[in-house]
């Protein structure tokens, strides 16, 4: 599999990283690189093998439905980027 | 003092001949001379680790010791840490205080540590050589012009140099390990869920563990007692009985079964690293264990499935950094969506937006099967091999890192070459398996060489037996770069 310099701008934009053309075609080579050794799980006969995911093949705990956190609103927004009167300020979404 | 070890240390506070203050302010000062040469920390503030050390004295003083109270430990910047700049070597977090702390970080301090400083690391944790760092390289005790190791390089220096006298790091495909190994340090990462998660900043979460770096096996089993449990806050914290991780460190080892897996003694392995692991091995041997030869036919294709699954798992857990809640954020962008690509555009470096690249692509529509569902199914066929291999043997032992500590910038511009160097590490994070690595020798440049031990799930205890024996009969352990002493 061969990636061109157009996947690399539609997987950064899928990852929300801005990039200019010069700084695709160097990520482009360098990624070359990377999925060449990544190619290499293709050759392996994995039939009837499940997918691990955790080494004791745990599910997932729930617990119960009851408020376990605490307030900690002001904590928390001192430091944020930009709040105001308890909310977390972001350019204009809707016109 | 310098030298001592955890349970000197102890005694010696219990019994006042030194107080805590004393103690942490002779550690400080080395900390603060030679973090110009090492870069070894992030942060240092003395005024906030000397109240904990002077309120560690008042617990002495009214007879109130737990088994590491008035102790220094410097923690990887990884960890959160409340009231401390908790950067995970990155710009994205570079004015992130924690707001409150890890769990390890709460077991620590209920156990008496008093925090010596955040250290440097591979920004996000990703990378071999804590070269990746937004602020800055480490470099390595042993010889400035190397690496470290990574990530967890800033712990390891910090160690090797006695800039302190233990520290935690964290290992997803041998960052605790391998940055062991290239410092002439001991460290362990356990077996997967018994180390809480909770606070500690997510790279591949499947993968993550915390452990303890130090200067011996006693050490680490010690420190190891205090920061595993059960925390319900982590989804994958195993829910097992307390062990005493200290409790076996003086069995004798005559006739412990130890494979050694002929796949990481081929090709790729440096000649100076090879003969002092042998060396090692046959220490071991001289012990009374008996060698095993096996097999660990997947280990190639450790590191191919790996940097698919952390990637993957990166690219969702790093998805947070967004610049509305905290961390960084750009200073200039047009909407909401300008600002989440300026923002993240600018607080990633290089390798880890590399990695949510890869991560991304092996996620997206059309490629989910091929590749990622792929690299699960070959981490299942490794983690058998290991247990295929367990069954002829004890315990498993063999390099840590193909290479003693590179010089510093020589891999960074060829990320695969840099992976490559993981090989012998991440077939047991893949597995879930206990690892961990103790000097046994130098190879060239007299840089120090690692000799990794892996356990089946839970025998960390008996690994750490076995380097305690191991270090009752050698002495490459208590060796430290002369030009810290």
């Amino acid at each position: 599999m061969s990636l061109s310099l157009l996947d690399v701008k539609r997987i950064a934009q899928l990852a929300s990283i801005e990039v200019t053309d010069a700084q695709a075609e160097q990520v482009l080579a360098q990624l070359q690189g990377v999925f060449a050794l990544i190619e290499e799980l293709q050759s392996v006969d994995t039939q009837g093998i499940e997918p691990m995911s955790h080494a004791q093949d745990v599910t997932l705990r729930l617990r119960e439905d009851q408020v376990t956190e605490t307030d900690n609103r002001e904590r928390f927004q001192a430091i944020a980027p930009r709040v105001d009167a308890g909310l977390y300020l972001v350019p204009k979404v809707i016109e | 003092m310098i030298n001592w070890s955890l349970r000197q240390l102890a005694s010696a506070l219990a019994h006042k001949q030194v107080s805590s203050v004393e103690l942490t302010q002779t550690f400080l000062d080395r900390a603060q001379r030679y973090n110009r040469e090492l870069n070894a920390f992030i942060t240092l503030d003395p005024e906030r680790t000397l109240a904990e050390a002077r309120a560690a004295d008042r617990r002495i003083a009214h007879g109130n010791t737990q088994p590491l109270t008035g102790i220094p430990v410097a923690l990887k910047d990884i960890f959160c840490a409340q009231g401390w700049l908790t950067s995970c070597g990155s710009k994205m977090l570079h004015n992130f205080v924690a707001p409150y702390d890890a769990n390890v970080v709460e077991k620590l301090k209920q156990a008496g540590a008093v925090t010596l400083g955040k250290t440097n690391m591979d920004e996000f944790a990703m990378g071999s050589s804590s070269e990746s760092s937004h602020y800055g390289p480490v470099h390595n005790a042993w010889d400035l012009r190397a690496v470290a190791g990574g990530s967890s390089g800033g712990s390891a220096a910090a160690v090797a140099a006695r800039l302190t006298p233990a520290a935690l790091g964290t290992d997803t495909g041998g960052s605790i390990r391998q940055p062991a190994s290239m410092s002439g340090i001991s460290g362990i990462k356990p077996t997967y869920g018994v180390v809480s998660r909770y606070g500690m900043i997510a790279f591949a979460s499947s993968l993550d563990q915390g452990g303890p770096m130090a200067k011996s096996a006693e050490d680490l089993a010690l420190l190891l007692n205090v920061i595993s449990g059960y925390d319900a806050r982590d989804s994958t914290s195993l829910d097992r009985a307390a062990e005493d991780y200290t409790r076996d460190l003086d069995q004798s080892i005559s006739g412990l079964r130890v494979g050694v897996p002929k796949e990481f003694f081929a090709d790729g392995l440096d000649a100076d690293v090879a003969s002092a692991v042998q060396a090692g091995i046959a220490e071991l041997e001289k012990l009374g264990c008996k060698l095993v030869e096996v097999t660990l036919p997947q280990t190639r294709l450790s590191v191919p499935a790996y940097y698919v699954l952390a990637p993957a798992e990166a690219s969702s857990n790093l998805a947070r950094y967004d610049g509305v809640r905290y961390g960084y954020r750009a200073p200039e962008y047009g909407d909401l969506r300008d600002m989440y690509m300026k923002t993240r555009a600018q607080g990633f470096g290089e390798e880890v937006k590399r990695r949510i690249l890869i991560g991304t692509y092996v996620l997206s529509h059309g490629y989910y099967d091929a590749y990622y569902l792929q690299a699960q199914k070959v981490r299942r066929l490794i983690a058998q091999d290991f247990q295929s291999a367990f069954e002829r043997c004890d315990l498993i032992v063999g390099p840590t890192a193909p290479s003693v500590a590179f010089d510093l910038g020589a891999k960074i511009s060829d990320p695969v070459q840099m992976y490559l160097g993981d090989i012998y590490t991440i077939g047991v994070s893949l597995s879930g398996l206990p690892g961990m690595s103790i000097p046994c020798g130098f190879g060239q440049q007299k840089r120090p060489v690692g000799l990794q031990i892996v356990g089946n799930y839970f025998q960390e205890a008996r690994m750490l037996n076995v380097a305690h024996q191991f270090q009752q009969a050698t002495d490459w352990h208590t060796q430290m770069p002369a030009a810290f002493s």
